[in-house]
Protein backbone atom coordinates (compact mmCIF):
# COMPACT_ATOMS: atom_id res chain seq x y z
CA UNK A 1 0.00 0.00 0.00
CA UNK A 2 2.52 2.68 0.77
CA UNK A 3 4.79 1.59 -2.24
CA UNK A 4 1.04 2.57 -4.49
CA UNK A 5 1.00 5.77 -2.61
CA UNK A 6 4.34 6.47 -2.87
CA UNK A 7 4.10 5.89 -6.93
CA UNK A 8 0.46 7.46 -7.08
CA UNK A 9 1.89 10.64 -5.38
CA UNK A 10 4.87 10.94 -7.99
CA UNK A 11 2.16 10.68 -10.54
CA UNK A 12 0.41 13.15 -9.60
CA UNK A 13 3.84 15.36 -9.15
CA UNK A 14 4.51 14.53 -12.34
CA UNK A 15 1.45 15.63 -13.57
CA UNK A 16 1.55 19.09 -11.70
CA UNK A 17 4.97 19.29 -12.48
CA UNK A 18 3.74 19.34 -16.26
CA UNK A 19 0.81 21.35 -16.05
CA UNK A 20 3.07 24.10 -14.34
CA UNK A 21 6.16 23.69 -16.99
CA UNK A 22 3.10 24.48 -19.66
CA UNK A 23 1.45 27.41 -17.71
CA UNK A 24 4.82 28.77 -17.61
CA UNK A 25 5.62 28.47 -20.86
CA UNK A 26 1.83 29.80 -21.92
CA UNK A 27 2.76 32.41 -19.12
CA UNK A 28 5.96 33.41 -21.12
CA UNK A 29 4.64 32.99 -24.58
CA UNK A 30 1.89 35.39 -23.84
CA UNK A 31 4.88 37.87 -22.30
CA UNK A 32 6.22 38.15 -25.25
CA UNK A 33 3.56 38.26 -27.72
CA UNK A 34 2.39 41.50 -25.43
CA UNK A 35 5.36 42.73 -25.77
CA UNK A 36 5.91 42.82 -29.34
CA UNK A 37 2.47 44.21 -29.84
CA UNK A 38 3.16 46.82 -27.62
CA UNK A 39 6.41 47.39 -29.39
CA UNK A 40 3.99 47.91 -33.03
CA UNK A 41 1.87 49.97 -30.93
CA UNK A 42 4.96 51.88 -30.01
CA UNK A 43 5.96 52.02 -33.77
CA UNK A 44 2.59 52.92 -34.82
CA UNK A 45 2.16 55.94 -32.54
CA UNK A 46 5.57 57.66 -33.66
CA UNK A 47 4.48 56.71 -37.43
CA UNK A 48 0.97 58.32 -37.07
CA UNK A 49 2.64 60.86 -34.56
CA UNK A 50 4.98 62.36 -37.50
CA UNK A 51 2.51 62.36 -40.20
CA UNK A 52 -0.22 64.54 -40.84
CA UNK A 53 -3.11 65.51 -39.69
CA UNK A 54 -2.36 67.30 -36.63
CA UNK A 55 -4.84 67.37 -34.06
CA UNK A 56 -3.45 70.36 -32.29
CA UNK A 57 -7.22 71.39 -30.77
CA UNK A 58 -7.40 67.59 -29.14
CA UNK A 59 -3.98 67.61 -27.94
CA UNK A 60 -4.52 70.89 -25.69
CA UNK A 61 -7.63 69.92 -24.69
CA UNK A 62 -5.66 66.05 -23.49
CA UNK A 63 -2.99 68.25 -21.98
CA UNK A 64 -5.43 70.75 -20.14
CA UNK A 65 -7.51 67.60 -18.93
CA UNK A 66 -4.14 65.52 -18.29
CA UNK A 67 -2.02 68.12 -16.56
CA UNK A 68 -4.38 70.96 -15.54
CA UNK A 69 -6.43 68.49 -14.29
CA UNK A 70 -3.75 66.49 -12.49
CA UNK A 71 -2.27 69.66 -10.63
CA UNK A 72 -3.98 69.80 -7.25
CA UNK A 73 -3.54 66.31 -7.07
CA UNK A 74 0.36 66.77 -7.46
CA UNK A 75 0.96 69.76 -5.91
CA UNK A 76 -0.99 68.10 -2.14
CA UNK A 77 1.81 65.14 -2.68
CA UNK A 78 4.73 67.88 -3.74
CA UNK A 79 4.31 69.74 0.11
CA UNK A 80 4.06 66.55 1.67
CA UNK A 81 7.03 65.32 0.22
CA UNK A 82 9.28 67.39 1.04
CA UNK A 83 7.77 68.55 4.68
CA UNK A 84 8.05 64.75 5.44
CA UNK A 85 11.14 64.14 3.84
CA UNK A 86 12.49 66.98 5.90
CA UNK A 87 11.08 65.97 9.29
CA UNK A 88 12.53 62.67 8.61
CA UNK A 89 16.10 63.51 7.74
CA UNK A 90 16.28 66.18 10.21
CA UNK A 91 17.11 63.67 13.42
CA UNK A 92 19.80 61.98 11.41
CA UNK A 93 21.91 64.67 10.30
CA UNK A 94 21.20 66.38 14.00
CA UNK A 95 23.46 63.54 15.38
CA UNK A 96 25.93 64.90 13.13
CA UNK A 97 25.36 68.10 13.58
CA UNK A 98 25.01 68.43 10.05
CA UNK A 99 21.17 69.99 10.49
CA UNK A 100 22.96 72.89 8.14
CA UNK A 101 22.84 70.35 5.30
CA UNK A 102 19.43 70.11 5.31
CA UNK A 103 18.14 72.31 2.40
CA UNK A 104 20.93 70.83 0.20
CA UNK A 105 20.04 67.04 1.14
CA UNK A 106 16.48 67.48 0.71
CA UNK A 107 16.80 69.44 -2.62
CA UNK A 108 19.15 67.14 -4.20
CA UNK A 109 17.09 63.97 -3.20
CA UNK A 110 13.54 65.38 -4.34
CA UNK A 111 15.19 66.95 -7.67
CA UNK A 112 16.97 63.84 -8.68
CA UNK A 113 14.85 61.24 -7.59
CA UNK A 114 12.22 61.35 -5.43
CA UNK A 115 10.07 64.30 -7.27
CA UNK A 116 10.33 62.64 -10.66
CA UNK A 117 9.12 59.21 -9.49
CA UNK A 118 6.75 59.72 -6.58
CA UNK A 119 4.99 62.65 -9.43
CA UNK A 120 5.02 59.87 -11.96
CA UNK A 121 3.41 57.33 -9.73
CA UNK A 122 0.48 59.29 -8.78
CA UNK A 123 0.24 60.60 -12.38
CA UNK A 124 -0.01 56.46 -13.38
CA UNK A 125 -2.44 56.27 -11.06
CA UNK A 126 -4.66 58.95 -12.32
CA UNK A 127 -3.99 59.37 -15.97
CA UNK A 128 -2.82 56.05 -16.82
CA UNK A 129 -6.18 54.49 -15.24
CA UNK A 130 -8.17 56.97 -16.98
CA UNK A 131 -6.81 56.81 -20.60
CA UNK A 132 -7.36 52.88 -20.02
CA UNK A 133 -10.90 53.14 -18.87
CA UNK A 134 -11.71 55.85 -21.42
CA UNK A 135 -10.60 54.02 -24.12
CA UNK A 136 -11.54 50.92 -23.25
CA UNK A 137 -15.16 51.92 -22.79
CA UNK A 138 -14.89 53.78 -25.99
CA UNK A 139 -13.78 50.42 -27.67
CA UNK A 140 -16.66 48.41 -25.20
CA UNK A 141 -19.32 50.78 -26.83
CA UNK A 142 -18.22 51.11 -30.33
CA UNK A 143 -17.24 54.28 -30.04
CA UNK A 144 -13.65 53.78 -31.42
CA UNK A 145 -15.75 51.57 -34.55
CA UNK A 146 -17.85 54.16 -35.14
CA UNK A 147 -14.92 56.72 -35.53
CA UNK A 148 -13.15 54.56 -38.17
CA UNK A 149 -16.19 54.17 -40.10
CA UNK A 150 -16.63 58.19 -40.64
CA UNK A 151 -13.48 57.91 -42.56
CA UNK A 152 -11.68 59.28 -39.01
CA UNK A 153 -8.67 57.51 -38.32
CA UNK A 154 -9.01 56.74 -34.30
CA UNK A 155 -5.42 56.18 -33.33
CA UNK A 156 -4.43 59.61 -34.21
CA UNK A 157 -7.67 61.24 -32.65
CA UNK A 158 -7.71 59.15 -29.54
CA UNK A 159 -4.25 57.65 -29.41
CA UNK A 160 -1.43 59.98 -30.24
CA UNK A 161 -3.14 63.48 -28.34
CA UNK A 162 -3.78 61.18 -25.65
CA UNK A 163 0.42 59.47 -25.14
CA UNK A 164 1.39 63.05 -26.65
CA UNK A 165 -0.54 65.20 -24.00
CA UNK A 166 1.15 62.79 -21.29
CA UNK A 167 4.57 63.08 -22.60
CA UNK A 168 4.68 66.85 -22.52
CA UNK A 169 2.60 67.29 -19.50
CA UNK A 170 4.54 65.24 -16.98
CA UNK A 171 7.78 67.16 -16.94
CA UNK A 172 5.66 70.16 -16.34
CA UNK A 173 4.05 68.79 -13.56
CA UNK A 174 6.82 67.71 -12.30
CA UNK A 175 8.66 70.90 -12.14
CA UNK A 176 5.71 72.27 -10.33
CA UNK A 177 6.11 69.63 -7.72
CA UNK A 178 9.69 69.51 -6.83
CA UNK A 179 8.55 73.50 -6.39
CA UNK A 180 6.45 72.93 -4.51
CA UNK A 181 8.55 70.02 -2.27
CA UNK A 182 10.97 72.45 -1.45
CA UNK A 183 8.36 74.67 -0.23
CA UNK A 184 7.33 72.13 2.14
CA UNK A 185 10.85 71.51 2.84
CA UNK A 186 10.98 75.11 3.68
CA UNK A 187 8.01 75.01 6.09
CA UNK A 188 9.49 71.49 7.67
CA UNK A 189 12.70 73.37 8.43
CA UNK A 190 11.15 75.81 9.92
CA UNK A 191 9.17 73.46 12.20
CA UNK A 192 12.09 73.54 14.65
CA UNK A 193 14.18 76.31 13.54
CA UNK A 194 14.26 79.59 12.15
CA UNK A 195 15.73 79.81 8.58
CA UNK A 196 14.46 82.94 6.29
CA UNK A 197 13.46 82.16 2.61
CA UNK A 198 16.13 83.89 1.37
CA UNK A 199 18.96 81.50 3.15
CA UNK A 200 17.23 78.36 2.28
CA UNK A 201 16.42 78.87 -1.45
CA UNK A 202 20.28 80.04 -1.44
CA UNK A 203 21.33 76.63 0.43
CA UNK A 204 19.40 74.71 -2.35
CA UNK A 205 20.67 76.33 -5.41
CA UNK A 206 24.26 76.76 -4.15
CA UNK A 207 24.34 72.68 -4.27
CA UNK A 208 21.53 72.10 -7.18
CA UNK A 209 23.61 71.74 -10.15
CA UNK A 210 22.50 71.66 -13.92
CA UNK A 211 23.36 67.17 -13.72
CA UNK A 212 21.41 67.17 -11.16
CA UNK A 213 18.18 68.91 -12.64
CA UNK A 214 18.31 67.85 -16.27
CA UNK A 215 18.76 64.16 -16.90
CA UNK A 216 16.25 63.93 -13.93
CA UNK A 217 14.22 66.08 -16.43
CA UNK A 218 14.54 63.99 -19.83
CA UNK A 219 13.41 60.94 -17.64
CA UNK A 220 9.94 62.27 -16.79
CA UNK A 221 9.55 62.95 -20.53
CA UNK A 222 10.18 58.98 -20.68
CA UNK A 223 7.86 58.14 -17.41
CA UNK A 224 5.20 60.72 -19.57
CA UNK A 225 5.45 58.17 -22.74
CA UNK A 226 5.77 54.92 -20.67
CA UNK A 227 2.31 56.07 -19.05
CA UNK A 228 0.75 57.21 -21.83
CA UNK A 229 1.55 54.39 -24.36
CA UNK A 230 0.51 51.53 -21.56
CA UNK A 231 -3.21 53.41 -20.57
CA UNK A 232 -3.76 53.94 -24.57
CA UNK A 233 -2.46 50.41 -25.51
CA UNK A 234 -4.56 48.81 -22.63
CA UNK A 235 -7.62 50.69 -23.32
CA UNK A 236 -7.19 50.59 -27.27
CA UNK A 237 -6.45 46.78 -27.24
CA UNK A 238 -9.58 46.27 -24.14
CA UNK A 239 -11.92 42.87 -24.45
CA UNK A 240 -15.12 42.91 -25.40
CA UNK A 241 -17.50 43.80 -22.29
CA UNK A 242 -17.19 45.93 -19.09
CA UNK A 243 -14.43 43.20 -17.50
CA UNK A 244 -12.77 44.63 -19.93
CA UNK A 245 -13.15 47.94 -18.95
CA UNK A 246 -11.59 47.48 -15.57
CA UNK A 247 -9.13 45.17 -16.38
CA UNK A 248 -7.63 47.79 -18.99
CA UNK A 249 -7.69 50.24 -16.22
CA UNK A 250 -5.91 48.23 -13.61
CA UNK A 251 -3.33 46.78 -15.95
CA UNK A 252 -2.49 50.48 -17.18
CA UNK A 253 -1.69 51.23 -13.54
CA UNK A 254 0.41 48.19 -12.96
CA UNK A 255 2.33 48.41 -15.84
CA UNK A 256 3.20 51.83 -15.90
CA UNK A 257 4.22 52.39 -12.18
CA UNK A 258 5.97 49.02 -13.00
CA UNK A 259 7.82 51.23 -16.20
CA UNK A 260 8.48 54.00 -14.03
CA UNK A 261 11.03 52.07 -11.99
CA UNK A 262 12.21 49.90 -14.77
CA UNK A 263 13.01 53.58 -16.57
CA UNK A 264 13.77 54.98 -13.39
CA UNK A 265 16.77 52.44 -13.08
CA UNK A 266 18.36 52.43 -16.83
CA UNK A 267 18.34 56.69 -16.49
CA UNK A 268 20.24 55.94 -12.97
CA UNK A 269 22.82 53.69 -15.25
CA UNK A 270 23.27 55.95 -17.84
CA UNK A 271 23.48 59.44 -15.45
CA UNK A 272 26.39 57.82 -13.83
CA UNK A 273 27.94 56.39 -16.84
CA UNK A 274 27.82 60.25 -18.12
CA UNK A 275 28.73 61.77 -14.98
CA UNK B 1 -30.67 49.71 -61.93
CA UNK B 2 -26.75 50.59 -60.54
CA UNK B 3 -25.66 48.03 -58.09
CA UNK B 4 -23.96 49.66 -55.18
CA UNK B 5 -22.45 46.63 -53.26
CA UNK B 6 -21.79 43.30 -54.80
CA UNK B 7 -20.29 40.75 -52.28
CA UNK B 8 -18.85 36.88 -53.66
CA UNK B 9 -18.33 33.77 -52.27
CA UNK B 10 -17.61 35.98 -48.71
CA UNK B 11 -16.12 33.91 -45.83
CA UNK B 12 -14.75 34.88 -42.59
CA UNK B 13 -13.92 32.48 -39.83
CA UNK B 14 -13.38 33.20 -35.65
CA UNK B 15 -10.92 30.06 -35.38
CA UNK B 16 -12.92 27.05 -35.82
CA UNK B 17 -16.33 28.61 -35.54
CA UNK B 18 -17.16 29.92 -39.33
CA UNK B 19 -19.38 32.61 -39.30
CA UNK B 20 -19.83 33.53 -42.87
CA UNK B 21 -19.66 30.31 -45.30
CA UNK B 22 -19.83 31.82 -49.17
CA UNK B 23 -22.20 34.51 -49.00
CA UNK B 24 -23.19 36.02 -52.35
CA UNK B 25 -25.34 39.42 -52.52
CA UNK B 26 -26.25 42.33 -54.85
CA UNK B 27 -27.57 45.41 -53.51
CA UNK B 28 -28.92 48.14 -56.02
CA UNK B 29 -28.97 51.77 -55.56
CA UNK B 30 -32.37 52.68 -53.63
CA UNK B 31 -32.88 49.67 -52.53
CA UNK B 32 -33.89 48.49 -48.37
CA UNK B 33 -32.21 45.27 -48.25
CA UNK B 34 -32.75 43.18 -45.29
CA UNK B 35 -30.59 40.74 -44.02
CA UNK B 36 -32.35 38.30 -41.51
CA UNK B 37 -31.57 35.72 -39.13
CA UNK B 38 -30.76 34.27 -35.70
CA UNK B 39 -28.72 36.41 -32.99
CA UNK B 40 -24.84 34.64 -33.95
CA UNK B 41 -25.54 34.28 -37.25
CA UNK B 42 -22.92 36.47 -38.62
CA UNK B 43 -25.57 39.22 -39.71
CA UNK B 44 -23.19 41.74 -37.90
CA UNK B 45 -20.09 40.19 -39.31
CA UNK B 46 -21.35 40.79 -42.67
CA UNK B 47 -21.98 44.54 -42.48
CA UNK B 48 -18.84 44.52 -40.62
CA UNK B 49 -16.91 43.13 -43.27
CA UNK B 50 -18.70 45.66 -45.61
CA UNK B 51 -16.71 48.95 -44.06
CA UNK B 52 -13.52 47.24 -43.40
CA UNK B 53 -14.10 46.93 -39.48
CA UNK B 54 -13.69 43.36 -40.09
CA UNK B 55 -10.95 41.57 -42.94
CA UNK B 56 -12.46 38.69 -44.68
CA UNK B 57 -10.93 35.40 -44.87
CA UNK B 58 -11.91 34.72 -48.36
CA UNK B 59 -13.96 36.39 -51.27
CA UNK B 60 -14.74 39.74 -52.47
CA UNK B 61 -16.74 42.61 -51.36
CA UNK B 62 -16.76 45.63 -54.07
CA UNK B 63 -18.00 48.93 -53.03
CA UNK B 64 -19.60 51.83 -55.47
CA UNK B 65 -16.89 49.65 -57.68
CA UNK B 66 -14.38 49.82 -55.38
CA UNK B 67 -12.85 46.22 -53.83
CA UNK B 68 -12.34 46.86 -50.13
CA UNK B 69 -9.55 44.72 -49.60
CA UNK B 70 -7.49 46.27 -52.18
CA UNK B 71 -7.94 49.62 -51.03
CA UNK B 72 -4.96 51.73 -49.22
CA UNK B 73 -6.36 53.64 -45.94
CA UNK B 74 -6.35 56.58 -47.04
CA UNK B 75 -8.73 55.83 -49.62
CA UNK B 76 -10.60 53.84 -47.91
CA UNK B 77 -11.39 56.08 -45.46
CA UNK B 78 -12.50 58.37 -48.38
CA UNK B 79 -15.46 55.32 -49.37
CA UNK B 80 -16.05 55.22 -45.64
CA UNK B 81 -17.80 58.60 -46.03
CA UNK B 82 -20.03 57.48 -48.52
CA UNK B 83 -21.50 54.54 -46.52
CA UNK B 84 -23.21 55.37 -43.48
CA UNK B 85 -22.68 53.21 -41.10
CA UNK B 86 -26.12 52.79 -37.63
CA UNK B 87 -24.48 50.79 -34.99
CA UNK B 88 -26.53 48.40 -32.47
CA UNK B 89 -26.13 51.20 -29.47
CA UNK B 90 -25.87 54.04 -31.60
CA UNK B 91 -22.23 54.36 -30.40
CA UNK B 92 -22.42 57.99 -30.03
CA UNK B 93 -18.90 59.67 -28.47
CA UNK B 94 -20.30 60.10 -24.91
CA UNK B 95 -17.93 63.00 -24.43
CA UNK B 96 -19.74 65.35 -27.03
CA UNK B 97 -23.02 67.25 -27.02
CA UNK B 98 -25.28 65.67 -30.15
CA UNK B 99 -24.29 68.80 -32.11
CA UNK B 100 -20.64 67.94 -31.49
CA UNK B 101 -21.58 64.16 -32.42
CA UNK B 102 -23.38 65.93 -35.69
CA UNK B 103 -20.27 68.04 -36.31
CA UNK B 104 -17.10 65.41 -35.70
CA UNK B 105 -17.51 63.18 -39.41
CA UNK B 106 -17.90 67.03 -41.14
CA UNK B 107 -13.87 67.84 -39.63
CA UNK B 108 -12.30 66.11 -42.55
CA UNK B 109 -14.51 68.22 -45.20
CA UNK B 110 -12.68 71.27 -47.06
CA UNK B 111 -13.05 74.08 -44.33
CA UNK B 112 -17.27 74.96 -44.50
CA UNK B 113 -18.16 78.08 -42.45
CA UNK B 114 -19.87 77.29 -39.25
CA UNK B 115 -23.05 78.92 -40.05
CA UNK B 116 -23.34 76.25 -43.15
CA UNK B 117 -22.25 73.44 -40.43
CA UNK B 118 -24.96 74.57 -38.05
CA UNK B 119 -27.32 74.85 -40.63
CA UNK B 120 -26.58 71.41 -41.67
CA UNK B 121 -26.87 70.17 -38.33
CA UNK B 122 -29.91 71.51 -37.47
CA UNK B 123 -31.57 70.40 -40.81
CA UNK B 124 -30.14 66.80 -39.92
CA UNK B 125 -31.47 67.12 -36.61
CA UNK B 126 -35.17 68.13 -38.08
CA UNK B 127 -35.27 64.91 -40.02
CA UNK B 128 -35.01 62.86 -37.31
CA UNK B 129 -37.23 65.03 -35.25
CA UNK B 130 -34.53 66.10 -32.61
CA UNK B 131 -33.99 69.69 -33.57
CA UNK B 132 -34.49 70.32 -29.54
CA UNK B 133 -31.70 68.04 -28.07
CA UNK B 134 -28.95 69.97 -30.25
CA UNK B 135 -26.71 70.70 -26.57
CA UNK B 136 -27.85 67.72 -24.45
CA UNK B 137 -25.25 65.07 -24.17
CA UNK B 138 -26.02 61.33 -24.85
CA UNK B 139 -26.47 60.30 -21.32
CA UNK B 140 -29.56 62.86 -21.37
CA UNK B 141 -31.37 60.89 -24.09
CA UNK B 142 -33.59 57.78 -24.26
CA UNK B 143 -32.63 54.79 -26.43
CA UNK B 144 -35.00 55.80 -29.32
CA UNK B 145 -33.46 59.61 -28.94
CA UNK B 146 -29.89 57.64 -29.22
CA UNK B 147 -30.70 56.01 -31.91
CA UNK B 148 -32.29 58.72 -33.94
CA UNK B 149 -29.12 60.82 -33.53
CA UNK B 150 -26.87 58.06 -34.72
CA UNK B 151 -29.11 57.79 -37.41
CA UNK B 152 -28.69 62.03 -37.62
CA UNK B 153 -24.57 61.37 -37.43
CA UNK B 154 -24.76 58.78 -40.11
CA UNK B 155 -27.17 61.09 -42.51
CA UNK B 156 -24.86 64.42 -42.11
CA UNK B 157 -22.22 63.25 -44.72
CA UNK B 158 -25.38 62.26 -47.15
CA UNK B 159 -23.95 58.92 -47.64
CA UNK B 160 -24.95 56.68 -50.53
CA UNK B 161 -25.06 53.41 -48.92
CA UNK B 162 -26.43 52.91 -45.19
CA UNK B 163 -26.00 49.70 -42.90
CA UNK B 164 -28.07 49.67 -39.85
CA UNK B 165 -27.15 47.18 -37.30
CA UNK B 166 -30.46 46.03 -35.55
CA UNK B 167 -32.12 49.47 -35.27
CA UNK B 168 -34.84 48.51 -33.24
CA UNK B 169 -32.97 46.18 -30.94
CA UNK B 170 -34.22 47.09 -27.01
CA UNK B 171 -36.46 49.97 -27.96
CA UNK B 172 -40.46 49.31 -27.27
CA UNK B 173 -43.00 48.74 -30.06
CA UNK B 174 -43.86 52.03 -30.85
CA UNK B 175 -40.12 53.63 -30.85
CA UNK B 176 -39.54 50.65 -33.37
CA UNK B 177 -42.30 51.28 -35.24
CA UNK B 178 -41.34 55.03 -35.75
CA UNK B 179 -37.68 54.33 -36.52
CA UNK B 180 -38.74 51.61 -39.11
CA UNK B 181 -40.43 54.54 -40.45
CA UNK B 182 -37.85 56.96 -40.57
CA UNK B 183 -35.70 54.18 -42.23
CA UNK B 184 -38.21 54.19 -45.31
CA UNK B 185 -38.14 58.06 -44.68
CA UNK B 186 -34.19 58.06 -45.38
CA UNK B 187 -34.88 55.51 -48.38
CA UNK B 188 -37.06 58.20 -50.30
CA UNK B 189 -35.60 61.58 -49.33
CA UNK B 190 -31.65 60.19 -49.77
CA UNK B 191 -32.16 57.25 -52.41
CA UNK B 192 -29.72 55.16 -51.09
CA UNK B 193 -28.86 51.60 -50.75
CA UNK B 194 -29.39 50.51 -46.80
CA UNK B 195 -28.75 47.22 -45.50
CA UNK B 196 -30.61 46.20 -42.59
CA UNK B 197 -29.72 43.50 -40.14
CA UNK B 198 -32.48 42.76 -37.59
CA UNK B 199 -34.63 39.99 -36.46
CA UNK B 200 -37.81 42.53 -36.05
CA UNK B 201 -40.35 41.30 -38.25
CA UNK B 202 -42.50 43.90 -38.03
CA UNK B 203 -39.46 46.28 -38.52
CA UNK B 204 -38.60 43.75 -41.95
CA UNK B 205 -42.21 44.25 -42.76
CA UNK B 206 -42.39 48.18 -43.29
CA UNK B 207 -38.71 48.32 -44.38
CA UNK B 208 -37.39 45.61 -46.62
CA UNK B 209 -37.86 45.91 -50.45
CA UNK B 210 -36.04 42.73 -50.51
CA UNK B 211 -35.10 40.43 -47.97
CA UNK B 212 -32.46 37.61 -47.09
CA UNK B 213 -32.51 34.85 -44.79
CA UNK B 214 -28.84 33.89 -43.25
CA UNK B 215 -28.91 30.24 -41.62
CA UNK B 216 -25.24 29.23 -40.00
CA UNK B 217 -23.12 31.72 -42.48
CA UNK B 218 -25.17 31.26 -45.49
CA UNK B 219 -27.90 33.09 -47.31
CA UNK B 220 -30.78 30.03 -47.60
CA UNK B 221 -33.61 32.12 -48.87
CA UNK B 222 -34.14 35.36 -50.76
CA UNK B 223 -37.16 37.39 -51.54
CA UNK B 224 -39.79 40.00 -50.80
CA UNK B 225 -41.07 40.17 -47.26
CA UNK B 226 -44.08 38.54 -48.64
CA UNK B 227 -42.34 35.91 -50.16
CA UNK B 228 -40.33 34.66 -47.25
CA UNK B 229 -43.26 34.26 -44.78
CA UNK B 230 -44.95 32.25 -47.35
CA UNK B 231 -41.89 30.17 -46.89
CA UNK B 232 -42.94 26.53 -46.72
CA UNK B 233 -39.10 26.00 -45.42
CA UNK B 234 -39.81 25.15 -42.03
CA UNK B 235 -37.03 26.96 -40.56
CA UNK B 236 -37.39 30.51 -42.72
CA UNK B 237 -41.12 30.22 -41.46
CA UNK B 238 -40.36 29.86 -38.20
CA UNK B 239 -39.51 33.27 -38.07
CA UNK B 240 -42.95 34.74 -39.33
CA UNK B 241 -44.77 33.16 -36.48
Amino acid sequence: MPINLKIENKVVVEKIAKLAEHSHIKALKGFFIEMAELSIFTLRFFKEALKPRYEFKELIKQAYLIGYKSFPLVAITGLIMGLVLTIQSRPTLAEFGAESWLPAMVAVSIVREIGPVITALIFAGKVGSGIGAELASMKVTEQIDAMEVSGINPFKYLVVTRIAAATFMLPVLVIAADAISMYGAYIGVNLKGDVSFHLFFLEVFAKLSFSDVFPALIKTVFFGLAIGLIGCYKGYNADKGTEGVGKAANAAVVYASLMVFVIDMIAVQVTSLFS
Amino acid sequence: METVVEIEHLKKSFGNNHVLNDINLKIERGENMVVFGKSGSGKSVLIKCLVGLLEPDEGKVVILGNEIAKLPTEELNVLRKKIGFLFQSAALYDSMTVRENLEFPLRDLKKKPQAEIDALVLETLTSVGLEDAMDKMPSELSGGMRKRVGLARTLILKPEIILYDEPTTGLDPITSKEISQLILDVQKKYNAASIIITHDVECARITANRMVVIKEGQCIAQGTFNELSASTDKWVSSFFK
